[in-house]
């Protein structure tokens, strides 16, 4: 009776440990990226989108493994590598085991080699690292590990799509390349010098400038070059104050052509740009919201914009983290287990809630998916809520899916 | 040939904006001797007042009103900030404008955010004015040349041929003698601080839609506005419109010609090294014009400071 009684109650302990503990563990996805300084306001407009897909595409579908939630946790790293492994090791510290991080490719190569470390050192509390915006080519090429998974769409595959989209263009002839002088600016300058020889050799590169980041005050002379080049075409990396410096200095000064860009968009740039870019201003990305992919994407943007007014659904490739993940925690039946999770992502094909298939592929945790140019023109689902906003023009279905690649990958 | 008349307009415009906001430096430099850091902070206020103003009243009004309310609040920083700090003498002063200029960053940031703001071209001068060869000169351009020649023209009236222009002149090298035949030499300090910051503040108004309108802007070009009113010599008007002009041109023709240092050094002689890769100079002979003319200007500062240390119309030595 008595032993009757204790193997009750133990079990019933045993229950209710075992219960809140299925209950009670949130799922955490410590979010590193900058919070502060200049770069602040992409790192907060991130955030809000992670949280918001978190809450609208997880928590209130009921979660994962049958009701764990999951929750989005800050870092600041001011943009630095350095604070970012030691919010890195903090994050890790509190039993964190998925690191979501974006904004600089310097800042993602410190945090994959990092991790691979501490996964080899401590295999009881690896961690997976979800970058969904560094889109350095070498983080799935040389550099490249298991624990590493990119969301976006690599600068070698944009503009693998970009060049097709101009190789289609019998109208252009020449073209002009100009961006910051920078490691991001010479990768894309050297791939576009690539890319156009390899598809349209007739087309002449009448320029290839680099200029000094944030310190340009006037694009004028250089927007004179640009027209007097006779480019048909021109195109541009700059981001930021950079980016509507040029764009809009040669719109001004009579150039009329396309400016195929990467980052011309929301963040006050499609604001600034207005009606000026108008017919003009071409933006590679993946995730369309113009026309709507559906009315699920349509109810979503509304309710991103309900909830954060001042907020532009920017970064398309959020959700599709979000719900890669929660779709790999499921299928591995762990949260905790990043191994099994990892490779229940490698290979995953997911519906993206903006349209088309995620393919993620296996050999080097590049995501595959539809690219889009985008048109910047008036649009329903504006950015800026200045009324323009990205428009699809036309797009390469599943880029670069045989693109080679130097991976090695390594599996645990 | 045809790019060149381009480039002189161009360089013409740069060059009269940057003589508005030296303007009002210099003066403000030969009234107080102390430098206003926080000049090129009040050309940012001038255009994010502007903006906010262009949103509900339109752009002309916004060019009219943004500079009074920049010129009001520079005389209320000289009056309430600068007028007490004075008596501790110059550093003191430096380290004040100093921190005021890191102050408004942060509130500039703090109400309008840190993107970049939406201040337009009024839709009027929308227009291509005239093209030169395919170069089409915006309307908006000459209507900023008119604009800074007008007030420099202005400005040059009131200095010299008025009464107010007189008191100032003698209150900038004599105010005791000034202030003893019955002059408010404080009240002249604090008007002569209030146009300059006004100054600065139509630069802002007239450069923002052009120039771009955020955080940064007072940074980028905060220090190229100190190296005009050193080359043109500190206090001096003409020296300020002369050095801005001369900056104008060289930067902007430097960047809109390539250059090359490699046919510059083969030109004068020196052969280039047998392998690039290895050679220790590979960065000087690879540097093209666009590269280096934004520090161009600062080049010639360091040169004047050698040759001409008082500046191309300074009276006294700096």
């Amino acid at each position: 009776m008595r032993n009757t009684t204790r193997l009750g109650l133990s079990t019933a302990l045993a229950l209710v440990i075992g219960a809140s503990a299925a209950f009670a563990d949130n799922v955490k996805i410590a979010f590193i990226d900058p919070l502060s300084g200049p770069f602040a306001s992409t790192g907060t407009n991130g955030l809000h989108q992670y949280e918001f897909a978190a809450e609208e595409l997880v928590n209130k579908q009921g979660g994962v493994l049958g009701g764990d939630k999951f929750e989005i946790v800050a870092f600041d790293n001011k943009i630095s590598p350095k604070e970012s492994l030691i919010q890195l090791q903090v994050a890790i510290d509190q039993g964190i085991r998925y690191i979501a991080q974006g904004n600089s490719s310097g800042v993602a190569n410190a945090l994959t080699e990092a991790i691979d470390k501490h996964n080899k050192r401590n295999p009881d509390d690896r961690v997976l690292f979800l970058n969904y915006s560094a889109v350095d080519p070498a983080l799935t090429n040389d550099k490249c590990n298991f624990w590493h998974f990119r969301f976006d769409a690599n600068a070698d595959i944009k503009m693998d799509a970009l060049t097709d989209i101009i190789a289609q263009d019998d109208g252009i002839k020449k073209v002009y390349i100009i961006g910051q002088d920078y490691s991001f600016g010479k990768a894309v300058a050297a791939a576009a010098e690539k890319f156009l020889g390899e598809k349209r050799p007739d087309i002449e590169i009448v320029g290839n400038e680099l200029h000094p980041i944030g310190k340009v005050k006037d694009f004028t002379p250089y927007a004179r070059k640009i027209v007097s080049s006779g480019a048909d075409a021109m195109i541009t990396g700059n981001w930021g104050a950079d980016m509507v410096g040029l764009g809009k200095s040669v719109l001004e000064n009579g150039y009329t052509g396309p400016i195929y860009t990467y980052y011309a968009a929301a963040d006050g740039i499609t604001a600034a740009f207005g009606a000026a870019g108008d017919g003009s201003l071409r933006l590679v990305s993946e995730g369309q919201q113009n026309p709507p992919a559906s009315e699920r994407a349509e109810n979503y943007v509304k309710a991103f914009k309900a909830k954060y007014p001042d907020g532009n659904v920017s970064q398309s490739r959020i959700t599709n983290v979000i719900e890669m993940l929660a779709k790999a925690i499921n299928e591995a039946g762990t949260a905790t287990d990043v191994v099994k999770v990892g490779m229940a992502l490698e290979g995953m094909e997911h519906d993206s809630l903006w349209g088309g298939k995620i393919f993620m592929r296996p050999q080097d945790h590049q995501a595959i998916q539809d690219v889009h140019i985008f048109a910047h023109t008036k649009v329903e689902y504006d950015y800026d809520n200045s009324g323009y906003g990205m428009l699809t023009e036309s797009t390469v279905e599943m880029a670069a899916m045989d693109s080679p690649t130097t991976c090695e990958m390594k599996r645990p | 040939m045809d790019l060149v008349l381009v480039n002189l307009i161009d360089g013409l415009v740069t060059g009269l904006l940057l003589f508005m906001l030296s303007a009002g430096l210099t003066l403000i430099f030969s009234m107080m001797g102390v430098l206003n850091f926080a000049h090129a902070s009040f050309y940012m206020l001038g255009a994010y007042f502007a903006y906010q103003i262009s949103l509900f009243l339109g752009f002309w009004v916004g060019l009219l009103v943004a500079p009074i309310i920049v010129g009001i609040a520079g005389a209320g920083v000289e009056r309430y900030g600068l007028r007490r700090v004075h008596q501790y003498g110059h550093v003191p002063e430096l380290i004040f404008t100093f921190g005021l200029a890191l102050l408004i960053e942060e509130v500039v940031q703090f109400i309008w955010g840190k993107s970049q703001m939406a201040y337009e071209i009024p839709e009027v001068l929308e227009f291509t004015a005239f093209a030169i060869a395919g170069n089409s000169i915006p309307a908006y351009k000459i209507f900023m040349i008119f604009m800074s020649v007008a007030i420099f023209i202005v400005l040059l009236y009131v200095l010299t041929r008025t009464r107010v222009g007189m008191i100032i002149q003698a209150a900038l090298s004599y105010p005791k003698t000034v202030e003893a035949l019955g002059h408010n030499v404080p009240l002249v300090f604090m008007g002569v601080f209030g146009v300059g910051t006004a100054l600065a503040g139509v630069a802002g108004v007239i450069a923002g839609p052009v120039l771009g309108t955020f955080p940064g802007m007072a940074v980028v070009l905060g220090s190229i506005v100190f190296v005009t009113i050193v080359i043109g010599g500190l206090g001096s008007l003409w020296g300020a419109l002369v050095a801005s002009l001369l900056i104008g041109w060289i930067t902007t023709f430097a960047k809109s010609y390539n250059i090359e240092m490699a046919n510059i050094l083969t030109g004068i002689g020196i052969s280039p090294p047998e392998n690039m890769d290895e050679s220790m100079f590979r960065d000087l002979w690879t540097v093209t014009s666009p590269q280096i003319a934004d520090i161009l200007p600062y080049i010639l500062m360091v040169l004047i400071l050698v040759f001409r240390p008082y500046g191309l119309f300074g009276k006294r030595d700096a």
